[in-house]
């Protein structure tokens, strides 16, 4: 009996002892960050990376939409908000700061048979309301145009949208829920056209030119090629943020985060 | 020691009761679940304009909760794949249980047990690298995604439930009504639809109903070709099913879009539901008349 006690107030000292030595090295607490669905897969990555590095640091991610996670940060809902989108003037004079991250570029995909390459904003915007129905009013063969999508809600629909400004005017022969369906398809179909993430658009499918010039990493940085957004962090400027929060806002702002948020698909400021 | 024994029973019984109470445990929480969760979204679109709304677009910025196209095009797919499938389903089990020879039957019958145990994903992915391409091109059209496509992907899925029913329904048909039918004179295929298959009539139509569920409550295989447009059904057009209208937009969906989702799930649990009650109400049929 009495060495079984013994044995326990050592193991509990142990215990103790343990868990002092953990809090001595490492910061604990929550990061909350809130906002863009379009964001998931870079914050997903980075998350991932940081919390592995900093183990006392848990961080969650709320995926409810830009604005809402605009809303949060301003409300003090959250400590980062994530936003697919630049801030708008009103929200900035709130005291709200907004710092990029990334660049998102989508292409726009069509078969490999398909004999046009370039086509401007508008004639995308265009074929996606169904006021241009075939490839031969942008110089390709006579065929019907068959736009393919995404479903409702998905970041890049999303993205796509405000870009071409067609928000819920899309007439789309097809409403499919993943990137790599909406390739498959497209590489399927001689008079497909779709849209993707740009990283993980293959050699099945050919990448259109927008205005002349072709998605790549380097037009995508310096802004030249016009299908693509910024991937922002939202934070209030007079409130600063907890020692937790800023650790992984620096984190994400720093050279070393670059290769996670290229291998989750985005184009790195840095 | 006979005390023992009883107890030791006792406790046995009491185990199995509570491993059954686990289903039906699973089957009251799921209903419950959903008339829950199903109902906030009705109430506040209003039942009307819930199920015979022809518009959905629940993202848009006045968005609109209609699902009367996925109503119908589940309704219509499900039909087209019985009206195709059962010909097919049927005769093959006809030939099965009565004409085919021991080797062939043997072989045969694997296969059908193979295609039960093909993962629809699967059916999906032939279904969309394959038959959608092959529609566009045979039919001349500017892409092949469609209701078309979806019903030739169901029609397949819902052979095996058909024939392996409808076979136990044929084999379970009294041997001596076919003599009897035999030595009255009639030939073998008189006898096997005149006697048998009447015979075995309930059976059947248990296979059917069997069919109807398997089809209508499929997703995954139906999302990858049916093209999940959400438009009024033509036979050649990008539509939707309620399957594939939750499954779809689910990951993603918050507030009310969420709400009316899970009570599209409800409008299709109600009507596996009503399939599983006809279900019922035939093999009861085939059970009394067993008798």
């Amino acid at each position: 009996m009495k060495t079984k006690k013994i044995l326990a107030l050592a193991l509990a000292a142990v215990c103790v002892l343990g868990m002092l030595a953990g809090c001595g090295k490492q910061e604990t607490g929550t990061v909350s960050t809130d906002g863009s669905t379009s964001m998931e897969k870079v914050i997903g990555s980075l998350k991932e990376t940081f919390e592995a590095e900093n183990k006392g640091i848990t961080v969650t991610y709320n995926p409810t939409g830009s604005g809402t996670g605009i809303t949060a940060v301003a409300e003090g809902r959250c400590d980062i908000g994530l936003s697919s989108r630049d801030l708008k003037e009103e929200e900035t004079a709130k005291g709200l700061e907004g710092t990029v991250i990334a660049y998102d570029g989508i292409a726009i995909i069509v078969n490999p048979e398909n004999t046009v390459d370039d086509l401007t904003i508008e004639d995308i915007a265009k074929i996606y309301t169904g006021e241009i129905k075939n490839w031969k009013e942008v110089g390709g063969k006579d065929a019907e145009i068959v736009c393919i999508g995404r479903e409702a809600g998905s970041g890049t629909r999303d993205g796509f949208e405000s870009i071409t400004d067609t928000k819920d005017q899309c007439k789309l022969k097809q409403e499919l829920t993943s990137t790599g369906d909406v390739i498959t398809t497209v590489a399927g179909n001689p008079s497909a056209i779709g849209y993707a993430s740009l990283a993980s658009v293959k050699d099945s499918v050919k990448a259109l030119k927008v205005g002349g010039v072709a998605p790549s990493e380097a037009t995508i940085k310096d802004g030249s090629y016009k299908v693509q957004r910024n991937f922002v962090l939202v934070t209030k400027k007079d409130t600063k943020l907890s020692d937790a929060a800023q650790k992984f806002f620096d984190y994400m702002t720093s050279s070393e985060a670059s290769e996670i948020i290229r291998k989750a698909g985005a184009v790195p400021v840095k | 020691m006979m005390k023992k024994k009883r107890l030791f029973e006792n406790i046995i019984h009491g185990i199995f009761l509570i491993l059954g109470l686990i289903t039906v445990g699973f089957v009251l929480l799921i209903t419950v679940y959903l008339i829950i969760s199903g109902i906030p979204a009705i109430r506040e679109i209003g039942v009307f304009k819930f199920l015979f709304g022809k518009v959905w677009a629940s993202t848009a910025a006045e968005p609109s909760y209609g699902i009367l196209p996925f109503i119908l095009t589940s309704v219509y797919g499900t039909a087209g794949a019985i009206m195709i499938g059962v010909p097919i389903g049927f005769m093959t089990a006809v030939y099965l249980a009565k004409l085919a020879p021991k080797k062939i039957k043997t072989v045969m019958e694997s296969a059908v047990s193979l295609l039960a145990g093909i993962p629809s994903v699967v059916y999906g992915l032939v279904g969309m690298i394959v038959l959608v391409p092959a529609v566009r091109k045979l039919f001349h059209l500017p892409d092949g995604a469609s209701l078309f496509a979806a019903i030739m992907v169901l029609a397949v899925m819902i052979l095996p439930s058909i024939i392996k029913v409808s076979i136990t329904a044929l084999e379970a048909v009294p041997k001596e009504y076919e003599d009897a039918s035999l030595a009255l004179g009639a030939t073998p295929v008189e006898t096997y639809f005149r006697v048998s298959v009447p015979a075995a009539k309930s059976g059947i139509a248990a296979a059917v109903v069997l069919g109807v569920g398997r089809a209508i409550g499929e997703a995954m295989a139906v999302m990858m070709v049916a093209g999940n447009v959400a438009n009024m059904p033509s036979l050649f057009g990008s539509v939707r099913f309620l399957t594939t209208a939750v499954a779809s937009e689910m990951s993603y969906s918050s507030g009310l879009q969420q709400q009316a989702l899970f009570s599209i799930a409800l409008v299709l649990f109600l009507f596996i539901m009503l399939i599983n009650a006809a279900l019922n109400f035939f093999l009861k049929r085939d059970k009394e008349d067993s008798k």
